[in-house]
């Protein structure tokens, strides 16, 4: 059950993402932060926590994910911390994606060549 | 024949965008994608006895190699040519952004190519995440009481 949640989430995310890179002006970087606060923004009120649960990875593959992460990272800390622990965790879980990017970027570039 | 009725011609000729076609593509590659990564997630819960949390952020750690690779060999772009968003929205394109800067950038040498464009597409996600983290945070811990 949770493969076929995990598809229709995906795929319905990357479809309405394309339906307004399509019918819009936006280029895919203005979708993409649009889309990141948007999933910051379900995070606060705990809807993408359910949406989690019930769709497995589905949920944590697409971009909105990476708002859901920040928001749990700094929430968890501003929990025994107050407001201030907002700053300390916010990159706590987004951490090792983020990182892991940047060094296989490094690397890559210093061993391939672009192509065109 | 008059300009009007050129224009008319030249409208029904021109191929039109078609979003409903590409909508569908979408869908199916990105729903592929995540029913993909719940099945790595479940492996790697299984196999390699991580709970569920870690092996999702493993899950996330692959794609990124995978699509950085991937970039590097040039065969990204022409998968999203093909599949567009269906591999921009989920987190290979924040790796493809980064390692396609470095990449274009690498000639003008390490610190002022690599160095300084590797944020140049992946940093307005991280600038709008983090502003709107900050902002919604503040409101639930000062407005709502955490």
């Amino acid at each position: 059950m949770t493969y076929i949640l995990a598809f229709l989430f995906c795929g319905l995310v990357c479809m309405i993402s394309q339906i307004i890179l399509d019918n819009t002006k936006l280029t895919p970087g203005h979708v993409t932060s649009l889309f990141v606060v948007i999933g910051a923004f379900l995070d606060i009120f705990g809807i993408y926590d359910k949406i989690v649960v019930y769709c497995g990875a589905g949920a944590l593959v697409p971009i909105t994910s990476f708002g859901h992460l920040l928001v749990h990272g700094a929430m968890d800390v501003a929990s025994e911390l107050g407001p201030l622990g907002l700053a300390f965790g916010i990159f706590n879980l987004t951490a090792a994606g983020i990182s892991v990017a940047i060094v296989m970027a490094f690397v890559l570039a210093l061993i391939f060549k672009p192509k065109h | 024949m008059n300009k009007e009725e050129y224009q008319k011609i030249v409208k029904k000729n021109t191929p039109k965008e078609n979003w409903i076609k590409n909508a569908l593509i979408t869908f199916l590659v990105g729903g592929l994608i995540g029913m993909g990564s719940e099945l790595l997630l479940n492996i790697y819960a299984t196999w390699l006895h991580m709970p569920r949390k870690e092996s999702g952020v493993l899950v996330i750690l692959t794609l990124i190699v995978l699509s950085s690779i991937l970039t590097a060999l040039g065969v990204f772009d022409f998968l999203v040519q093909k599949f567009k968003s269906a591999l921009i929205i989920p987190i290979t394109g924040f790796a493809h952004s980064m390692t396609s800067a470095t990449l274009e950038y690498k000639n003008e040498g390490l610190v002022l190519g690599i160095g300084a464009n590797i944020f140049k597409l992946a940093g307005t996600v991280i600038l709008y995440g983090v502003v709107a983290v900050y902002f919604f945070g503040l409101i639930r811990l000062l407005v709502m009481g955490g």
